[in-house]
Parts: C-alpha cells; structure tokens; sequence
C-alpha cells in the first residue's frame, strides 16, 4: 500500500538568542533528523517525556512550524515548500486536534460558526441549507446534536469541546488528524469516551492518525505503531504491541516500567532512571540518552547510534542492543 | 507491608480502635456561599487516617477532594467557604473550633501540605535554601542552618545538595522543585503529609521517582500520608486504604488490595474499566457515559444514577449511605451486590456498559 505520509530527515532547530544584539547563541534541536512514514488509516502513537519534540514533530509535519530541514511528502507530493493558497488547499487533507478543548475553540463564535469556518474556507457547501445540513452531519458524527449548534464553547464540557473540536477537523474530509494530547486535559471517565469515539471515525472514514500523546496505556490501545522519542531523536518504533511485549531501547524499557499499573498483584520490576532529561540546547555527546542509561559503555559517550532495523518493523537505536 | 495491612484492618472498625486514630473527619460537610446560594462542594465526607497509614482521595476534577484535604489545616478562604457540620478531629481535637494560634501550630507542626504544581507553589525570588530554611525558622529554630537544610536535601535525595542550596527554583527541573517542596514539607517534622496530585505535572519516569520517595520517606519517617490522585495506577503503588468520591461523598471506602482487584461500587468498577492498561486484550474501551456534574448541579438521590449501569427506577428518588457491607468495605449503593438490571427495572436500559455485560452474559 502506498505510503499517505512520507517525513524523511526532518529537522528543526530553534535559535536561542542572547545578550544585545540578539547574537544566535545554539540551537535547540528540538527535532532531529526523524523519518516516518503513515499509511491511510493507520495510528502511528508518538510518545516521549514533555520536551523530546513529539508535539513540535507533529506540528512541523502540518506546516505549522517551519522545518529547518528535511522532506514531507503527503499523497506523494512534496508539500515541504508550498505556500500561500498552494498550502492552504492541501491543508484540507490533513488536520490537527488539540490538547486543550478550553484554549482552542474561539470562545465569541458559536458552534456552527467554528465548524462551518472551514466549511467556507474550502467552500464545501454549495447553499446556506446544504452548510446547515452538513453541521447538523457533524454534529451527530461526534455524539453531540444539531441543537448544539447554536452554542457557545463554554456552555460545553471539556469532553464535549474536545468532540466540537474532533468535529472542526473532520469538517474538511480529512485523509490525516495530527492528534496532540487529545485526551490529557480530560478527566479520566471521559477520556475513554473521546479513544472511542476517534477510533470508531477511523473504522468510518479510514483516517490516519498521529496521536502524540505521553500515556503509554492510552498510545499503546489506539496505536498500529509506537514511536518513541528521546531529545528530538526516535529511538524505537516498531508494533504497539511489540514495544510493550519486547521494547528493546533501554529508554523504552524505563518508560513502560514506569507505568502505575493498577492490578496489586502485578509484579513488574520498575527500572528507576537516574536524573532529568537533559537540556536539549546542550544535549550530551553520543547517544542521547547515555547519562541515564543502565546500560551504558564507553562509545555510547561518543558515538551517535542509527536508527536500526533489528527485526523487521522492529527499529531501534542503541549500540548496546 | 502485610503487618501494616493487618494493622489497617484491625483498627478501621471504630469500637476496636487499638490506636488512636491522627485524623477523624466525621460527617463534614463544606458549603461555598455566593449571595444567597450555598453550594454543597463536600457532603457528609467520614474517614481516619492512623499513624505511620496511608490514605488516598481518588475521584475526578470537581468532587470536593483537594477541599477536603486543604480543610485539615483549614486552608480554605472561609468565606466563601463554610462548614454547616461535621468535625475535624487531629490527634482527638477539632480543627473546625481552633482559633489562630492553635492553627497556626498545626499548620507544618501537625500537617503539612505538597501540591500539583512545584513551580507555582516555590518562590521564585529566593534560594530554595532559604525558603526551607524559613520553615525551619518556623517549626524548628534551633536547627534553622545550612546544615539541617542540606540534610532535608539529601533526604529527598537531591544531588550535591551543598551546590543546590543556592539555587533559585527555576534553575532547577519539576522533579527537583517537586523534592524541594517535599523537603520544605519534612522540615517541620510533620505527623502527615498531604499529597495533592503530586506528581500529575510531571513526567512518567520523573513520577515514579517521586512516588518511590514518598513511600520511602513514610516508611522511615513513620509519617502518615493522605495523597490525592485520579490516578488507580499511584493508588496501586503506595495506598493501604482508598476513598473514591464521586461529587462531594465518599462511594467506596476500602482497603487498597481489597479495591483494586474486586470494587464493588459501580461508579469504581466503571472508572477502572474505562482506562487502558498496557499489554491488555486490544477490546473497547467501556466508557463511562455523560459528564462529570457540576457543583450545584449534583443528581438526585444517589449523584452517579444518570451515568450507572446498575441504576433502577428508584435510584433519583432514595439517597444512599456508606454502610459497611462487608468487614472494612464501605460502599454507597442500593445494588452493589444485586446482578444487572433487567431492561424493565433499568433505569438507563441504553448505557454501553449494561449493554455490553448483558451480551457477554447471554453470549455465555
């Protein structure tokens, strides 16, 4: 099957900027030199500690922050260097939910007005009743009613800003959503109704997803695939399962062991990493991940590992494994 | 661990209490007043928390649990906030009739408070050494010096704690703020410590490290501990007992072990359901249906009967109580223990998760 996203060594480098003259000072790496690939209708989970770039990664993807380097190709066609109205009609094919049901809905526009924006924008509906018609779609499609429509967000739960929002980017047909923390800000009863909801649209409307999220219970249920990020780096991506069943990064293995597992019974070992991330403006030489590595030798100080194929789907980066 | 379950069990029934008790709340009830409206946040919230025990709040945003716990010191703004009833009892005296003085001994004498978020509740134009030291200013005077504030530090287990001292808090990451906050909490020597969503601001790998402190320094400190969380995982990892709220009551009162692997209240077994685990079958997941209510907004008679799959007709009409059903397991709930209603006696005959169970019976 064709590939429906492509990102080949992507990068982007934030300036940091000190003293009077604003001199560039060092670059934040916050993605560096990260490759995927999506194909239509599956869930790629993207997860990692706040700071490793996973949002910035899904961002950058979408256009909405500028890469420094690197190729995104959607549909095959390469849409790294569109702009203007070029830009703006591809971005009908690929969407973004975000995680903050509050911040992202304009508070002064009513439901209809949120979601019929990109209705207008992409001139999707030919008579002021086919829009209508349409909204109410939407509006049902998400679990809410055309009498929502003439709402305000805050006359809404956060659950129910969050489908408001689920409906907005399934407004324009989308082949892609870029999923950021979608359920984070929920509580917890009502973020399994939210993971149900975007995986029946899938089985409808055979959306991709890239779901960035940091709950590996959560990214591990909706997922085909799991990509784990350290520091702007991907250091495994292989099978939801595979990463929980067999994670073989030493930073996967604490990440998953790190999990509050309710069950009592259940006697897992937790492997306790030493330290914080490190700061991504001066990431340590080598691997990334070495000053808190368990595992760690003496080239992993100095030598960067690639990323792998050590089973097939199954891509790591570590020397030691 | 098995001699201080025994021990929780042996001393939750209150006619065998063998040990008195650190803290009893009976009956407390906590009301925001706004003009003539009063809004009932806690409604009629019991529980004890024994020395050297910990206890954890569980329950989603809004269900009077942070107020419960910030009502031990009585730190609640009051007005708005009022107590129609209810006691406080801390080492056997109620906090609701201290004055002043009193409370201010208590605060950081008797209890002392770690929260959500490091960041916000540290200083920012201060050393972390002297913010700590302030507090031993405080509770301890004759140990306010350098060399108690880097043995808290070492305690909490930050590196070079002689360097780290002299550090403001944002030269510092959420997990080290967070164990300066607990530091600054040991520094009075406190009998409990309340935890309020401790770790939610921070990382998965950062968490388990300050989870892992926690249960350490308890256990060595022999302090008792009353953490609040929304998360069954952290519940699992350090609770002896648990209380599950659900808008404003306690639904299910249980020891630790005995919650997790049989709950009994429906609004307990909808919540552990409705969150994936790792490495479990790949099934749907049983969403809870409906919203949270709001504060003043609370149902009828028993306050989960709209998103229930075990309500029946009469669940708007009749108020439930906490009875103990079986030995130590406090449950809010006419049919805990009956089988899912019948179409006819449901009271939400389409809710997904009385749904789903009937399929799996009749499949069966």
């Amino acid at each position: 099957m064709n590939n429906l996203l492509e990102v080949k060594n992507l990068k982007v480098h934030f300036p940091v900027k000190q003293g009077l003259f604003s001199r560039v000072k060092g670059y934040v790496k916050a993605v560096d030199d990260v490759s995927l690939e999506l194909k239509p209708g599956e869930t790629l989970g993207l997860v990692g500690e706040s700071g490793c770039g996973k949002t910035t990664l899904g961002r950058a993807i979408i256009r909405l922050i500028e890469p420094t380097a690197g190729s995104v190709h959607f549909e095959g066609e390469d849409i790294t260097n569109l702009e203007g109205p070029e830009l703006r009609a591809r971005r009908r094919r690929f969407q973004m939910i975000f995680q903050d049901p509050y911040g992202s809905l304009n508070p002064r526009m009513t439901v209809e007005q949120i979601i019929g924006e990109a209705i207008d924008i992409h001139k999707l509906a030919e008579s002021n009743s086919a829009r209508q018609k349409r909204i109410a779609e939407l509006l049902q499609a998400v679990g809410l009613n055309a009498t929502h429509a003439q709402r305000y967000p805050h006359e809404f739960s956060g659950g129910q800003r969050q489908r408001i929002g689920i409906a907005r980017a399934l407004a324009v047909e989308p082949k892609m959503i870029v999923c950021d923390e979608p359920v984070s800000a929920l509580d917890v009863s009502v973020q399994a109704q939210i993971i149900n909801l975007l995986q029946d649209l899938q089985q409808q409307r055979g959306i991709a997803y890239l779901f960035i999220a940091h709950d590996l219970a959560v990214v591990e249920h909706i997922s085909h695939r799991v990509m784990v990020m350290y520091l702007g780096k991907v250091v495994e991506l292989a099978e939801a399962k595979t990463i929980v069943r067999e994670p073989l990064h030493p930073y996967t293995q604490a990440l998953l062991s790190a999990v509050p597992v309710v069950d009592p019974k259940s006697k897992r070992k937790r492997i306790v990493l030493p330290g914080d991330v490190p700061s991504p403006i001066n990431p340590p030489p080598g691997c990334p991940f070495n000053p808190r590595c368990p595992l760690v030798e003496d080239r992993c100080r100095s030598e960067v590992p690639a990323l792998r194929e050590v089973k097939p789907g199954h891509w790591v980066s570590c020397h030691v494994v | 661990m098995l001699d201080s379950a025994a021990n929780v069990a042996e001393t939750v029934a209150p006619d065998r209490a063998s040990t008195a008790p650190l803290l009893e709340i009976k009956d407390l009830k906590l009301e925001f007043v706004s003009g003539a409206k009063a809004l009932r946040a806690v409604d009629g919230v019991s529980f004890a928390i024994h020395p050297g025990e910990t206890v954890c709040l569980v329950g989603e945003s809004g269900f009077g649990k942070s107020v419960t716990a910030l009502s031990i010191a009585r730190l609640v703004a009051s007005p708005p906030a009022r107590y129609p009833s209810g006691e406080i009892l801390l080492r056997g005296r109620d906090v609701l009739k201290m004055n002043k003085a009193e409370l201010r001994e208590i605060r950081g004498g008797v209890v002392s408070y770690i929260f959500q978020e490091p960041s916000a509740s540290l200083n920012p134009v201060f050393r972390v050494g002297s913010q700590i030291r302030e507090a031993l200013k405080l509770h301890r005077p004759e140990v306010a010096n350098d060399a108690e504030v880097v043995r808290l530090l070492k305690l909490v287990g930050i590196p070079a704690p002689e360097l780290r001292l002299r550090d403001y808090p944002h030269q510092l990451s959420g997990g080290m703020q967070q164990r300066v906050m607990i530091a600054m909490a040991l520094a009075s020597q406190p009998q409990l410590l309340v935890a309020d969503e401790p770790t939610t601001a921070l990382d998965v790998t950062i968490q388990a490290q300050i989870i892992d402190l926690l249960r350490d320094l308890k256990e060595r400190l022999n302090m008792s501990m009353l953490l609040i969380t929304h998360n069954l995982g952290i519940v699992g990892d350090i609770a002896d007992r648990v209380a599950v709220m659900y808008a404003g009551q306690i639904v299910e009162l249980a020891s630790a072990n005995d919650l997790l692997t049989q709950p009994l209240h429906p609004y307990t077994q909808a919540l552990m359901r409705s969150v994936p685990e790792l490495d479990h079958e790949d099934e749907r997941l049983q969403a809870i249906p409906g919203t949270v209510p709001n504060l003043g907004a609370f149902p009828s008679g028993c306050r989960f009967h709209p998103r229930c799959p075990k309500g029946r007709r009469d669940c708007p009409e009749r108020v439930p109580e906490l009875v103990e059903v079986l030995p130590n397991r406090w449950v809010r709930c006419f049919y805990w223990d009956k089988p899912i209603p019948s179409p006819e006696e449901a009271l939400n005959p389409n809710n997904p998760v009385l749904l789903q169970s009937r399929e799996q019976f009749t499949g069966s």
